[in-house]
């Protein structure tokens, strides 16, 4: 089996509060100078659930990203942790993208995947089997594009999903994640999944890949690079345009007011907590 | 502002429940109403939900789409789809409102691209300023607020709206109901049956009040240490008689179901109060309990951000807390 990951490369989403700062003229997030960015942790438990498909049935992992040259550091962690390749999308023209923009760039991009890998895969004209994304970016926190690039290929999407196994060729036994528990979803190939945390831990890549990772050739493909999608079956192709302009970008301040309630020992205070929640008449 | 379309949602089915409207279908009503004033028209899409149309239309949509079919017991997005297309071509809405819940979220961003207009997820503002629509969401986990406008003028805007962020819909009283009745193909089952066929349903819940509704919460985080410690949270949800939360690093940890994660990217709760035991108080989390009337924190770093957030913290091990805490508030209930 055959496997896109898309993988975006973020701030760090576990930086302290007190560091976050938000530049409010540029709109845009000020990164710690000591904080490097990362991978997309939802991006990162894609890419295991890649590669545990591939360790089990065989095939090829491709990761895919877009973003400015910084993002090659997520593609070299990629290989490392075990893809087989990695390709990069890097325009300015393409920068700071909305979720339409980032969708139809991807899409357009996979499309030229499918048609390079040389091998048909299981499903002949798209030459991948399975696209994986994280449910959503932890910058943004929107969650659309990998539906969004489900919608530019046509192809059967679910998200969030917590587990993924091959039941046939060509058929997938997908958990996808509700709000009371989970369906378990019969999906056709090829497909595109939103992949969450649920599926398991990101697997550490080994110092043997991050070295093999670093001399790494990684292709570097521009808008111009990217074909237009010529087989979609309903219409022409969508531009590569955005739909959403980001019109301001603020920090809300929060004050810090909290009792603290003390006592001769743990149990005291917990005793002590009890008596104060019923004096202010929360129980 | 046009017409505004909310597509409403109904409570899952199950044993034993009756039909109702989800809370967020009464939430998408209200925030359509403060924008599209009389008119807002709904759509609602499952199995025996025809007898919910007037429940809509009595908060306020002015005209109901319902499709009501048994190829629609199990959510979908391939069979609901259609049914939310077939509304919005036959209404004409200016603008479309989701719930940003597991269906909503997935429904809106299908639909989104298949329409080709702009979709905003997880809204907690939405206002009209000089003409122009802006939906404000929160981003980076809830650490920035963002302000998104359509790039260029559209026919078609699209939003979800994060639960408990709008005031639900009042009654508008006893309103004649213009019901339209939609109708799934059988082409379309068949396609969708092709493409993803559900299998099984599995429902993972605790017992005691449901997460979403109840008014107390007693949350633990990865500070409770284990799963064999787990009961200590469950026992002091009994003893206040609500319900239990879990953070994310819980529940991918698997000591509890994903069902009970509070978050960002797990229920939003809104309950009288909220005890959150062992959880270090990241933004992501904090996204699903802020809207809580009153926060309690248990957690043995005082540097811990909860406290940021809480009205009463105690800075020690939960382990020693908990036991005599609750037996405390049983002592004060009475029983
Ligand atoms: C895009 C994205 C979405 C996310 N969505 C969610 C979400 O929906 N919900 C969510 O919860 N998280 C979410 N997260 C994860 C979030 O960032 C945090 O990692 C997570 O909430 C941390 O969980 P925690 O507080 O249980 O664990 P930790 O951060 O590890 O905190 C544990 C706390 O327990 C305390 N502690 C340890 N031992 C004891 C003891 N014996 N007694 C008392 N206190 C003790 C520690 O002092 C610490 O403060 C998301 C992250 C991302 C990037």
């Amino acid at each position: 089996m055959n496997v896109v990951v898309c993988i975006k490369q973020v701030p760090d989403p576990e930086i302290p509060p007190a560091q976050f700062k938000v530049d409010e003229v540029a709109r845009a997030v000020v990164p710690p100078p000591s904080v490097a960015p990362v991978m997309n942790g939802y991006d990162a438990h894609a890419l295991e659930a890649a590669l545990r498909l591939k360790e089990r049935h065989g095939g090829t992992v491709t990761a895919l990203s877009l973003g400015p040259p910084s993002a090659r550091e997520v593609l070299k962690r990629a290989l490392a942790m075990g893809a087989d390749r990695a390709c990069h999308v890097d325009d300015p023209v393409l920068y700071d993208a909305d979720s339409w923009l980032a969708a139809a760039a991807l899409a357009r991009a996979i499309y030229r995947i499918g048609g390079e890998s040389g091998r048909s895969g299981q499903n002949g004209q798209y030459g991948y089997d399975l696209i994986l994304c994280g449910r959503q970016a932890s910058d943004t926190d929107a969650g659309q594009v990998g539906l969004g690039i489900a919608a530019f290929l046509s192809l059967p999407a679910l998200s969030p999903v917590q587990q993924v196994e091959v039941i046939e060729n060509g058929r997938l036994r997908v958990e996808r994640l509700t709000e009371e528990g989970y369906q378990v979803i019969d999906v056709r190939l090829p497909a595109l999944l939103a992949v969450s945390s649920e599926i398991g831990e990101p697997r550490y890549p080994p110092l043997r890949g991050i070295m093999a990772a670093s001399r790494a050739q990684i292709p570097m493909w521009t808008a111009a690079d990217l074909p237009p999608l010529g087989r979609k079956d309903d219409g022409d192709w969508p531009p590569l345009a955005r739909k959403l302009r980001l019109q301001r970008l603020y920090q809300e301040r929060r004050e810090a007011a909290c009792e603290h309630v003390q006592g001769e020992s743990p149990a005291d205070a917990g005793r002590a907590l009890a008596d104060r929640l019923r004096q202010v008449g929360v129980i | 502002m046009g017409t505004v379309l909310v597509v409403a949602e109904a409570q899952p089915r199950h044993a034993g429940n009756m039909p109702a409207l989800a809370p967020i279908s009464y939430e998408l009503l209200g925030a359509a109403r403060r924008l599209g004033g009389d008119d807002v028209v709904a759509v609602l899409s499952g199995t025996e939900v025809r007898p919910l149309a007037g429940e809509l239309a009595a908060h306020g949509a002015a005209q109901v789409y319902v499709a009501d079919d048994p190829a629609l017991a199990d959510y979908v997005a391939e069979t609901y789809l259609p049914v939310v297309e077939q509304a919005i071509c036959h209404a004409q809405p200016s603008l479309v409102l989701l719930g940003q819940t597991a269906n909503g979220r997935e429904l809106a961003a299908r639909l989104a691209f298949r329409l080709g207009c702009g979709l905003v997820t997880d809204c907690t503002r939405l206002a009209v300023n000089a003409g122009t629509l802006v939906m404000t969401k929160p981003v980076h986990g809830g650490s920035a607020i963002a302000e998104y406008v359509a790039e260029a003028p559209a026919a078609l805007q699209m939003a979800t709206l994060r639960p408990r962020a709008f005031e639900p819909a009042g009654r508008v009283g006893a309103k004649p109901a213009a019901i339209v009745g939609l109708e799934v193909p059988a082409a379309v089952v068949a396609q969708a049956a092709e493409r993803t066929r559900v299998i099984e349903t599995v429902r993972q819940v605790s017992s005691g009040p449901r997460l979403k509704d109840a008014r107390i919460v007693v949350a633990g985080g990865r500070g409770v240490g284990s799963a064999a410690d787990w009961h200590l949270v469950a026992e002091l949800a009994a003893a206040l008689g609500g319900a239990v939360g879990a953070t994310r690093a819980v529940t991918d940890a698997g000591w509890a179901p994903p069902s009970l994660q509070v978050g960002l990217t797990g229920a939003t709760v809104t309950p009288d109060l909220y005890v959150a035991v062992g959880i270090s108080g990241a933004v992501q989390h904090i996204a699903g309990c802020a809207g809580a009337r009153t926060i309690v924190a248990i957690n043995r770093d005082p540097n811990a951000n909860i406290f940021k957030h809480a009205r009463f913290g105690v800075v020690a091990d939960y382990r020693q807390v908990l036991p005599a805490l609750a037996r405390r508030i049983a002592e004060l209930r009475g029983d």
